[in-house]
Order: structure tokens, then sequence, then C-alpha cells
């Protein structure tokens, strides 16, 4: 914690700004790694046509293409508004939904029976869905760009965002079964007839944003006022009742939406950016033996008391053991882990596999089905590209000059990652369990939505850290509604006693 | 705040780092064991992606995998239905495999060792020419036979068996459990209409998925005295020699008399042996038995297969095969040791704790027609390659055993060939050959009807044994041991009929 004193005064000068010295927006960058991204998706659809089809249709590039248009609107878009953001983002994200919506177009090809196959519309099926999706999903991520110039504007809906935030985690909580619970987790509002949506998905954005402008203003009590016990510096009792509440709403989310994953990913995200805000140890000491407590409780509880930690209890035995009930509780897992051992080092080739045997392969199992046929290597470069892009987010956050948007981006690449490896961890057994969307490979539009709005904000970050300082970088370089007072006058000078 | 967001970028490799980690578990380490598993459907798909062999009897296939359009290439039938049954087993797609299909599924599947030169051939010409088949020992006419007769017996059981060896070499003839049951629903690729089916075959009281003819047991009656016969003629007794007999025995310290099956039977105080193996004396036979001794005659048991608890019938070697229930003598003594001739009046004459297979009466008699050498029963004649042409695993006959020596198994041939000719044994007589056999009437409980039972053996106008065969008919009530061995005689017809 040599750091703990630097503070981040006179944003301009100190904010560091790695490898953005030179004030270039390397836009050309982002429009060849985009293309290369989508020869990327067309040459796996064509594989998965070969492999299912055993002739490759003279349609096969269609929704690498429509894609491709799609993903060159935004370019175009950011080019415009946002032209200094990161050129890796775009590009790394476009290719992860570019192999999700390929991936459900060959589930869609292996439900279909072979007469079915030779006519199946581009457009139809999961398939065509998340491309609908994915359009839809740009569109706002492009809205969001065009809407806020500048992201130090969010903080001044802060509260309107957390109270949103609040409501839309416990709106399934609180809804019956009937409207809210699907395969044994209440994350969902259901429209009967209409849809479906996850809240949590975009409450996660809006908490965060709340989260960061929280911190930012509470900064300095949450990090000097301490008590020293073994040589690490502990908050003050009434400093903590923040900390506390959001772990109750994380307990009540595990409890009553049943649901560890998001739980943990709600947690992890606050003391996160808890750390990140007070560089204070404490703080995530406290979180995850807070957090690792209540699971245990919860454990303990649902083994005695059962009721609802009855769920929780369940998944965690599952977790200890799938292979203990391999056609019944452990069935989902055990297939998981199946379909990946058998994908192997190298996989069957896409399209090789057997995805229909695996449940819900269109949504929490997505990286299991994928991983059969690519192998070990392809989701290791999975892997790679979502680490490029949490990383990419976290140098947005150092680069940013801004203790707001330092918070906002560190905030959301770190949560980003969480949830890889939540999802990613579960189905590989590393961790419980527990139904979350793999970013923007799932089939689901709310996913796709809210995680496309996470890179819109971070993509704004970025070009706010990359921009040069005196401006002049097209209409982008005027924010929206400039800065808000508090955060201008905040005094982020901090003498340590 | 920098200096914590490295750390977090820190922590997010770490986070990544194990997951990468765990998939190269997954992945590299554990992937043969994921993809082979037999949870792993894909292990099923692959399986009936190659077209399974065929399991023949004279030259007709009555196992055999048909193209589908299904996700499962290959459907497997069974056009023999509940006749070959137990012996073939089925191969279900969900359930686990039993019978012929599981003790030569590597050889039928193409995924044996031996085939290993025929799939490196595929992999150069791209062709998949299927799994290997096995050839069976049963005779096509005397399996036919056997089933037909054991279900249209004119006694009305319901359950009962009967096996067929060539006594030469242990070829098992025919193989017939009674109840039986259509294999074809439990292959289905329906897998909830297979186990719904097969939960209701397991659930059915008759129990028609035990194989009675090798795994299951009944107190033998009568057939038991072939054993005390050969302990007798061991122990200087000769067919000649009279034995204490009378219409009533009873045993010392034991209150129950032991009586012949009709007034008529051995009713004089003294039968010669012969006399009593053909009429079956049990009073004789009783006393024969206290005599001896327990010691002899469950040695003489043992040495006859009782007791074996590890037999099976599938290949001539010693490969596994069809499990085999081993056949009991039980106690014949009392507690502590000593003399208990009331236990073994009654094991003398095949009752009391006296258990036997079906199988187990067969190979008996075929030792007898044999000269006293028991061969290993089998069922394999060989295997035959994908191509047709290349043989593997030839069977060839082996002794198990020998009981007695030749001296006594003519003894004993005589006098159960007295049995078909003049005694109780008469209707399995065959035009042209010459019968012998044993029958057995076993009390199966106080208020149930009698066990049937008949073990016999032909042998063709040179002396040469041909079929043994044993036949057993679960509460038949009166007239059971007849029946049985009127069924026996035409199956050992249809055997010969078909070896002609």
């Amino acid at each position: 914690m040599t750091a703990a004193a630097v503070p981040a005064a006179s944003p301009a000068s100190t904010g560091e700004q790695p490898g953005v010295r030179l004030a270039r927006s390397r836009r050309n960058a982002e429009l060849s790694l985009l293309l290369l991204a989508m020869v990327l998706v067309a040459a796996y659809a064509a594989t998965v046509e070969a492999n299912v089809l055993d002739t490759v249709t003279t349609d096969f590039w269609i929704p690498a293409a429509a894609l491709g248009l799609v993903f060159l609107g935004l370019h175009l878009v950011i080019r415009w508004l946002a032209p200094f953001a990161d050129p890796a983002l775009l590009p790394a994200v476009a290719l992860l939904n570019g192999i999700g919506v390929g991936f459900l177009r060959r589930y869609d090809l292996a439900q279909a029976t072979p007469e079915e196959r030779e006519t199946l519309a581009i457009f139809a099926g999961t398939g065509g869905r998340q491309l609908a999706w994915t359009l839809g999903a740009v569109v706002l991520a492009a809205a969001l760009l065009a809407i806020m110039r500048d992201h130090r504007s969010l903080s001044r809906y802060a509260y309107t965002l957390g109270l949103a935030g609040i409501v839309l985690v416990m709106i399934p909580a609180v809804l019956p079964g009937r409207f809210s619970e699907v395969n044994g987790a209440k994350l969902w509002i259901i429209v009967p007839g209409l849809g479906q949506i996850q809240p949590g998905e975009f409450a996660k954005l809006a908490l965060l944003a709340f989260f960061a402008y929280y911190l930012v203003r509470k900064r300095e009590v949450l990090s000097l006022a301490s008590r020293r016990v073994l040589g690490i510096d502990f908050p003050r009792g009434r400093d903590l009742g923040p900390v506390l509440v959001v772990w109750m709403i994380s307990l009540l989310v595990l409890v009553f939406e049943k649901d560890l994953g998001t739980s943990l990913l709600y947690f992890g995200m606050f003391v996160v950016t808890l750390y990140i805000a007070t560089e204070r140890v404490s703080w995530l000491l406290i979180g995850l033996i807070l957090f690792f407590g209540g699971a245990y409780l919860a454990y303990v509880l649902g083994s005695t008391v059962g009721g609802p930690f009855a769920n929780f209890y369940d998944r965690a035995q599952i977790w200890l053991d799938p292979f203990a009930e391999p056609y019944d509780r452990g069935y989902q897992l055990v297939q998981g882990l199946l379909t990946l051992g058998t994908g192997g080092l190298f996989g069957a080739g896409p399209g090789g596999g057997q995805p229909t045997l695996l449940p819900e392969v269109q949504t929490d199992f997505i990286f299991a089905g994928i991983g059969e046929e690519i192998g070990l290597f392809g989701l290791s470069a999975l892997l790679v590209i979502y680490l490029l892009i949490v990383e990419r987010g976290l140098r947005a956050a150092l680069a940013v000059r801004d203790s707001f948007g330092k918070l906002l981006a560190g905030g959301l690449a770190f949560t980003l990652g969480l949830q890889v490896f939540v999802i990613v961890g579960g189905i590989s057994k590393l961790i419980p369990l527990t139904g979350q969307t793999t970013p923007f490979l799932s089939a689901g539009g709310s996913s796709l939505m809210a995680n496309w709005l996470l890179i819109a904000v971070l993509l704004r970050v970025s070009d706010g850290a990359r921009r040069p300082v005196t401006g002049g970088g097209g209409p982008a370089a005027r924010p929206a509604g400039g800065p808000p007072e508090q955060l201008h006058g905040a005094p982020t000078e901090v003498i340590r006693p | 705040m920098n200096a914590p967001l490295r750390r977090v970028g820190v922590v997010v490799m770490i986070l990544f780092g194990l997951l990468f980690a765990n998939l190269n578990w997954i992945q590299a380490y554990k992937a043969d064991e994921y993809r082979n598993s037999d949870y792993n459907g894909r292990v099923q798909v692959a399986e009936y992606e190659r077209k399974r062999g065929n399991i023949e009897v004279g030259g007709t296939a009555f196992a055999l995998s048909k193209e589908t359009d299904g996700k499962l290439k290959f459907q497997r039938t069974y056009p023999g239905g509940a006749m070959y049954a137990h012996v073939l087993g089925y191969k279900p797609v969900n359930l686990g495999d039993t019978g012929i299909e599981r003790l030569e599924n590597d050889f039928l599947a193409g995924t044996s060792d031996q085939l290993i030169a025929n799939r490196i051939k595929d992999m150069f010409t791209g062709d998949q020419t299927g799994g290997g088949n096995v050839l069976l020992t049963l005779s096509k006419r005397a399996q036919e036979t056997a089933y037909k007769q054991l279900n249209d017996n004119q006694v009305g059981a319901t359950r009962g068996a009967a096996i067929a060896i060539d006594p030469r070499t242990g070829a098992v003839q025919a193989l017939v459990s009674m109840p039986s049951f259509d294999p074809n629903p439990l292959a289905s690729h329906d897998t909830n209409e297979a186990t719904a089916e097969y939960n209701k075959l397991d659930k059915d009281k008759d129990r028609p998925l035990a194989n009675r003819a090798l795994a299951e047991t009944l107190p033998p009656g009568s057939t038991f005295k072939i054993v005390v016969a050969a302990a007798a003629l061991e122990n200087g007794v000769g067919q000649q020699t009279e034995i204490p007999a009378g219409s009533s025995y009873t045993p010392p310290t034991s209150g129950q008399p032991i009586r012949n099956a009709a007034p008529s039977i051995c009713p004089q105080s003294e039968v010669t042996l012969r006399q009593a193996v053909t009429q079956s004396c049990n009073t004789g036979f009783a006393q024969l038995g206290v005599r001896l001794g327990a010691d002899k005659i469950k040695e003489k048991a043992r040495q006859f297969g009782f007791e074996q608890e590890d037999l099976s019938v599938g290949e001539s070697g010693e490969k596994g095969g069809l499990p085999v229930a081993a056949s009991r003598t039980g106690e014949m003594t009392a507690p502590g040791g000593g003399t208990d001739p009331a236990a073994l009046a009654q094991s003398s004459i095949g009752q009391r704790d006296v258990r036997m297979t079906p199988l187990q009466g067969a190979l008996i008699a075929a030792t007898v027609a044999n000269d006293g050498s028991q061969m290993r029963p089998y069922l394999v004649k060989q295997l035959l390659g994908p191509d047709r042409t290349t043989v593997y695993d030839p069977a060839k006959p082996r002794e198990l055993r020998q009981p007695i020596s030749s001296q006594v198994a003519k003894d004993l041939r005589d006098m159960m060939v007295n049995v078909v000719k003049e005694g109780t044994g008469r209707k399995a007589a065959i035009e042209g050959y010459t019968v012998g056999g044993k029958t057995g009437t076993a009390q199966s409980g106080p208020n149930t009807p009698d066990h049937g039972w008949f073990i016999g053996f032909a042998l063709d106008k040179n002396g040469t044994p041909v079929s043994a065969v044993c036949v057993e008919l679960e509460q038949a009530g009166s007239g059971g041991s007849a029946e049985a061995a009127r069924i026996a005689g035409r199956i050992m017809a249809a055997a010969i009929a078909e070896g002609r």
C-alpha cells in the first residue's frame, strides 16, 4: 500500500496514461481487427456447415456479413462520437459475439431433422434470434455513446441508478415463482406470452455506477478512519454500514433468488470497487470473510433447516460430487464435464460435436458446448479474449483522469471478468455451478444488451482516458453536461496521519 | 487508485489462470476418462455408428442390426423373439446388456483387440466394415423343440427350464428358460419404452428375466440318486447287489418315515441296486445313503460339479460367460458334526437342502454317457470376422473333470437305460437310439405341487453319446417327471435329427 498516500489530485498531471502518450485514435486498427474477427466468424460458419451438412452452402457467409455490418455501424459511431476509444475492445467483443451466434446456429442445425437442415433459414432459430438481439444490443450501445458524451455525467444520476438497481434486483425475488423462476433460479421477470428479461444483468451496471459515485465521495472516511489490528487497518464500525447492507442484499439474492452466482457477482463487484477506492486490503479480507462465512452459513442451514437454503445446499452437494447422482441432480454438471472432456485438446471441430446431448447448451453451458468442438486450445483462446477485454477495461481505468471514471471502468471490467469466472468455473466444477450467462456467447437478449452497454461505458471511459487533454477531438471533446460540481471540488489530496 | 487497479488486474489474471488450469485438468488429464465414461451419451452414439455383428445359430441370424434414420444409426433386432432370449441376452440403449450380447460385446461391436487389423484397414479404405459375428453351438431344431415343448407342456407348469448338451464336447444344443421374454422392446431406441418394458418384466412374479437353466436351483429329487448310486458303485455295491428297501423307512433319531412314490414300488425288504434305480426306490436309496455316510455322498456330488461357484457358460476357454449358480448338497450332518441319519436319508433322495441347476443335471447325465468324462459346457462355436471368412477363437472342447471311472459310468449307463426301457422314464425313448435317464419328483413345499425332473442321454447304434439333457418343470404336480421325460426325449430327438 505504498501508493496509499498518492493522490489523484490535479488529475491532468498525475493520472496515468500508459501507452497513450501519443494522441492517436487508432480507429483504422480497430476496423482491420474487426474485419479479421468477422473473417474468423465466417470461417467458423463454413466449418460448421461442412461438418454438419457435408457441404458449404452458398449462404454461409450471410450471418457473418450481417454481424459485420452491425459492428461496422458501431465502429462508425465510435469514429464519430468516441474517436479515442480503445481500439481492441470492439473487435474482441465482436469476435465473441460472432462465435456465439455461430454456435447457436450450429445448435439449431443439430436440433433440426436432416430434411429441415437443408432449408433452415439463416435468420431462424436461436441463432437468428441472437443475431437480432445483437443488432438491438449494438444499437443500444451506440445510443449510450451518443447520449453519454462524458462518463462523468453518469454520476449525476447515481442515486437514481442505485435505486433502480436495487429495485431491479428485488423484483424477481418478490414476484411469484410463476413470473420469475426458470430452472430453479428466480432471476427473471416473465411477462406471459411476451417474453422474459433478466433484470439482474442491467442492475449490475446501475449498481456499479452508484457504488462508484458513493465510494468516490466516501473514500477518505473509509480509508482513513480506522483501527489497527494485527498490522491491518480495519474501518470503524459505523463505516461498515453500507458494506453490510450490500452484503445483506447479496445474501437475500442468494436465498430468495436461489442464485449463488449473482450474489457472488454483486458482492465481489462491491468489495473490489471498495478496495480500489480505499486502497485498503482490509476491505478485501472483510469481504471475503463475510462472503465465505455467509455461504458456509447458508450451506449449514441448508443441510439442517432446509427451506430457502436447501437449493444452495443442493448445489454445493452436486459440486462436491456430481457423479453421485449422474442421472439426477448432477446430470447437467456431469454432462458438461463429459462434453468438455470429449473435446479434449483440439476438439471435434466446429460442427463435429453433439451439443444436443448437453442440457442448457445454448445458455449456461455454451462454453462447454463450444469447448467440445474447439477443444482446450480454442477455449484458451476464448479465455484470452475475455482477459483482453477485462485488462483493456482496467487499462482505461488506469489511464482515465477522474476517480469516478477509474472506479466505474475498473469495477465494470472486473465484474465482466468475475462473471466469466463464475460461469466458466461453474461448468468446469471449479466452483459450485450457478446460472449465469456467459457474456456475449449465451443466447438471450438481456445478457447481450447489458454487456454491450457495459462495453459502451468502457469505450466511453477509454475515450476520455486517451483523449488529448487540450481537446480538439471533434464533437466528443465537449462533454455534454460537464463534470458535476462535487467531483470537481472534491478534495482528493490526502495526507496520511 | 492505480495500485489497487493493477492488483485487481493481477487478481483477474489469477482467476483466469485458475480457469485455464482447471480446463487443462478436464480437457487434457481427465479427457479420456470423460470421453469413455458410461454416462457419456456420445459413447453410445459412437457404438451405434458401426454396424454391430450378428449372433447366429445354424446359419440364421437371431440377433442383428438394421439401419435406421434416427440419431442412433442401427436398431438391434431379435428375429427369434423369446425363443433365444436367455442365450442371446439383449443389447439395450440405456440398460445393462446381458447374455452373449454382453459376453461378446467387444467382438460384436468391432472394438475387440482381435479386430484391430480390420480397423486399421478401414482407416485406409474409409469403409466401416462393422463388427464381428458370433456363431453359437445351439441346434436350431433342438432349441425350437425345447422352447415349444416346454411352453406347451401337458401338466400346466408355467415355470421350468430345459438344457441339452453334446456329452462328447460340452457344446450346448438347447437352452430354454420358461417363461421367457421378447428382447426386442428392451432394445428400443425409445429409452422410456425400454425402461418401462424392463420394469414390467422385472416385477413379473414369474421372473421371466431369470435364466432358470443356469442360474436357479431347485431340489433335484430322485435325479440325485444317480450321484448316490455312483458313490455306492465305488464302495463295493454292484448293479445286482441286494440293498435294503421296503415300503417305508424311518431313520433312527427321526420319527418321519420315508415312503415310496407308490405302494407298488419296492415293497419287498431287499431289492437290487438296478431295480432300485429303475423303479426309483426311495426307501432303498435312503438306507443306502445312511450306510454310505454324508462324506462319501457329498464328495461324490462335489466331483460331479456340486458346490462349484465360478462356472460360466460362454466360450470353451475361461473367458467367462452366462453365470451359473452353484448346486448345493447342503448339510447332511447334525450340528456339531455327528451323524444325522434323518438328514442323510432325505438328502440321498434329493430332498432337504440339496439344490441343483438344470445344467448340473444335464452334466451328470452327460458324464455318465461320456464314459465318466465331464466336458466343459460352452455356447460359442466360433467368432467370425466382419468379412465372414476369418475365424477367431474356434471352440476347443476341454474336459472339466472326471467324476467317475469308465466302469462306474458303464454301470450307471446300464441302469439308466433300464429306467427308460422299463422304469419311470419310458416316455423319453427315441426310435433307433438307446436312451437312458432318471426321473425326479421333488417336494417344493408343504402345500405346493411337486417339481418334475428328468435327466438323460441318448446313444446312437455304436454306443456313441449324441445328446444329454435335463428338463425341469417347476411345481408341475402329478405326472411332472413323466412329462419332463417326454420333453427330454423330443429335445434329444431334435438334436439328433439336426446333427445327422
